[in-house]
């Protein structure tokens, strides 16, 4: 796979401009602040955004989106509420919109009611990070391909060359390279990665490659965009919102990341 | 009709290998050596000297006068209580950290409940040689207090998880990160039969030494060659899946497991999680675990903090619905009263885990000839405190 037709995602990757995109959290600070939160970072000029599901046991997380999770749950979030939510974002919302999470939240709504609620709502991706490439192609796939959802899949330092090629083939959209073998919002230095990425940059893959996990500043920026087509910023973000909403604060933070 | 896993790591509908890419290698590296290493001649010389002259294997199988009389039966201790470690968890460590070494691996995690897991760990890594993490919840730091400091004088780190309940599931979250954070270097010691493939076989496979044993031991001392009944506690199910591991292709052997109700299984506060869970995927498998109907993992209730999980090991949730095994509830109170009565009585203070299949024998009607033998997983040095709070507020 995998032919999308007219995918956001797939399209704004078709020119080599490097792109930055912002992970946050469903429900959090507040629970309906994801819709506010995506007209910001859109009029901030973030390419794309990933939109976390919270899950109360999300393996793959550090403190600070675990947090995020965490109170997001206690907000009362859930995926019911969530697709209320955004039903009304293509109305008015261009940028192209990612959701991820751990399987199990996406496994009780029902896999394929969950892919066709996305498609309705103008969803472009799925990431989750816990779905074995065996099960996508097995059970899942077609529930993606029939709602233009593109499936993102993760690879890692760790990821063997031949795998790494049926992973390129599986997905589409984008690669998510995670930066180290790490949770996220770890303290590892992104000049330690650069290794990885000149190896990442240099081999033929089908689909754009982002970066994420660990990037914290305009200069981890900088290095990513070296290599890669795309930065994801997550915990870094989530820091910002802690308290509260600024929009000012909010585009001034994604300005700093821009180089 | 097989009870074992098959080649994609599942038993009927649960199991698999739900893992992020980045444990993707180390998963998939398990999966395609452990079967050639617990098969490997050496490897089998090797763990059998040491669970017999270390840990003390084989452990007795005791004829309990007192629940004999009381309930009407045959009934036999397989004492894995006297096992080095005070529990059927040495049986695990010490093969898994072997299989570490054996995978060139420098560094071992381990998640911990009640502390039985992670003084085992920590002894196995303390003989074997290997730094040695765990973590484990911080109620259950408080509970069980003697094992946390075991494990610190057997020169492991113990790290608190703090995140959610505090207790075994957060611990298990927090080895698995630690995990993602070591790639390399590090192996993951997983406690139970929980996991993604091939944890669950691999472990189920290194518990079999409990009815191994069986084996030899009920013809010797009963004439029948298999026992009637072989009752387990269970929470992620270790020493249940060890202990009707060679019995699951005789369908004449009833297997009972006895989870943890907690305060009654309508209370809100259990931790039955093939009576009240639904599938889904938590810790690294598909399995059954108690969660609110959007998919978030609810938080366990027992007074054991090794029952103390909202899960249960595939191969359990297998067994459950396709009625090889039955499940029964005991509750807290339940637990705690067989435990104080095998103590008065035999003189064998349980641990609270293993006195939730002591306190089963109470839900089922034996014919005077069956043989019975349950499986006294651990002793309850670690529960002194729980017993005496709860005799004391009895009295």
């Amino acid at each position: 796979m995998s032919n999308l037709t007219e995918n956001r995602l797939s399209n704004i990757f078709k020119n080599n401009k490097k792109k930055i995109s912002i992970y946050l959290t469903a429900g959090y600070p507040n629970l309906t602040d994801t819709v506010k939160l995506l007209k910001i970072l859109e009029s901030a000029g973030v390419d794309f955004v990933e939109i976390g599901i919270p899950f109360s046991d999300s393996v793959m997380d550090g403190p600070v989106i675990l947090n995020s999770h965490k109170k997001a749950l206690e907000n009362g979030m859930t995926l019911d509420f969530l697709f209320s939510q955004l039903e009304v974002i293509r109305k008015n919302i261009s940028v192209p919109v990612v959701l991820m999470g751990s399987m199990n939240p996406v496994y009780q709504y029902g896999f394929e009611n969950f892919c066709k609620k996305c498609g309705d709502l103008g969803v472009d991706g799925l990431l989750l990070p816990d779905l074995p490439l065996l099960d996508f192609k097995k059970y899942y796939q077609d529930f993606y391909q029939q709602n233009n959802l593109a499936p993102i899949f993760m690879i890692s330092p760790q990821t063997s060359p031949t795998r790494l090629a049926a992973i390129d083939e599986a997905g589409a959209g984008f690669l998510y390279a995670v930066s180290s073998s790490s949770t996220t919002g770890s303290s590892t230095k992104m000049e330690d990665n650069i290794g990885y990425f000149e190896k990442l940059g240099n081999l033929k893959l089908k689909n754009p490659v982002a970066v994420g996990f660990n990037i914290n500043t305009k200069n981890d920026v900088r290095i990513v965009h070296q290599y890669a087509d795309a930065a994801i910023i997550g915990s870094a973000f989530i820091k910002e919102i802690e308290y509260e909403i600024d929009e000012s604060r909010i585009i001034k933070f994604i300005n700093g990341l821009e180089n | 009709m097989s009870y074992q896993v098959d080649e994609n790591g599942f038993y009927g509908p649960y199991g698999g290998a739900y893992v992020p890419e980045v444990l993707y290698p180390n998963v998939e590296e398990l999966r395609l050596n452990y079967q050639v290493i617990l098969d490997d001649q050496d490897f089998q010389k090797e763990l059998s000297r040491l669970l017999s002259l270390y840990a003390g294997r084989a452990t007795p199988l005791y004829p309990s006068g007192f629940l004999s009389e009381k309930y009407g039966a045959n009934i036999f201790l397989k004492r894995e209580d006297l096992c080095h470690s005070g529990s059927h968890k040495i049986n695990n460590t010490l093969g898994q950290v072997l299989v570490a070494k054996r995978l060139g691996k420098r560094r071992i995690v381990a998640e911990t409940g009640a502390g039985s897991h992670g003084v085992a760990t920590a002894m196995a890594c303390a003989l074997l040689k290997l730094p040695c993490v765990v973590y484990m919840g911080e109620v259950d730091m408080v509970r069980q207090a003697p094992n946390v400091e075991r494990m610190k004088l057997l020169g492991a780190e113990v790290i608190p998880a703090k995140s959610g309940s505090k207790t075994l599931k957060d611990a298990t979250n927090e080895a698995f990160r630690d995990w993602i954070n070591n790639p390399d270097d590090t192996f993951y010691v997983i406690g139970s039969v929980v996991g993604p493939h091939p944890y669950p076989d691999m472990v189920a496979k290194l518990q079999s030494v409990i009815s191994k044993e069986l084996l030899d031991q009920v013809p010797s001392l009963t004439g029948k060659n298999f026992p009637d009944y072989v009752i387990a506690c269970v929470g992620g199910g270790s020493n249940a899946a060890g202990s009707f591991y060679h019995f699951l292709d005789h369908p004449e052997v009833k297997l009972i497991a006895a989870e943890a109700a907690g305060k009654g299984l309508d209370s809100g506060f259990s931790a039955a999680a093939n009576l009240l869970g639904k599938e889904g995927i938590l810790h690294g498998s598909k399995t059954k675990f108690m969660q609110t109907p959007e998919g978030q993992v609810l938080e366990a209730h027992s007074v054991s903090a090794g029952l103390d999980y909202p899960g249960i090991g595939p191969l359990h949730a297998y067994l459950h619905d396709c009625e090889r095994v039955k499940f029964l509830p005991v509750t807290d109170e339940e637990a705690l009263d067989a435990g104080i009565m095998l103590s008065k009585n035999e003189g064998i203070i349980p641990a609270i885990e293993s006195a939730h299949a002591l306190a089963a024998l109470e839900q089922i009607h034996f014919k005077l000839t069956d043989v019975v033998v349950i499986c006294l997983s651990g002793r309850g040095d670690k529960d002194l405190e729980t017993y005496i709070n709860y005799t004391a507020a009895k009295n």
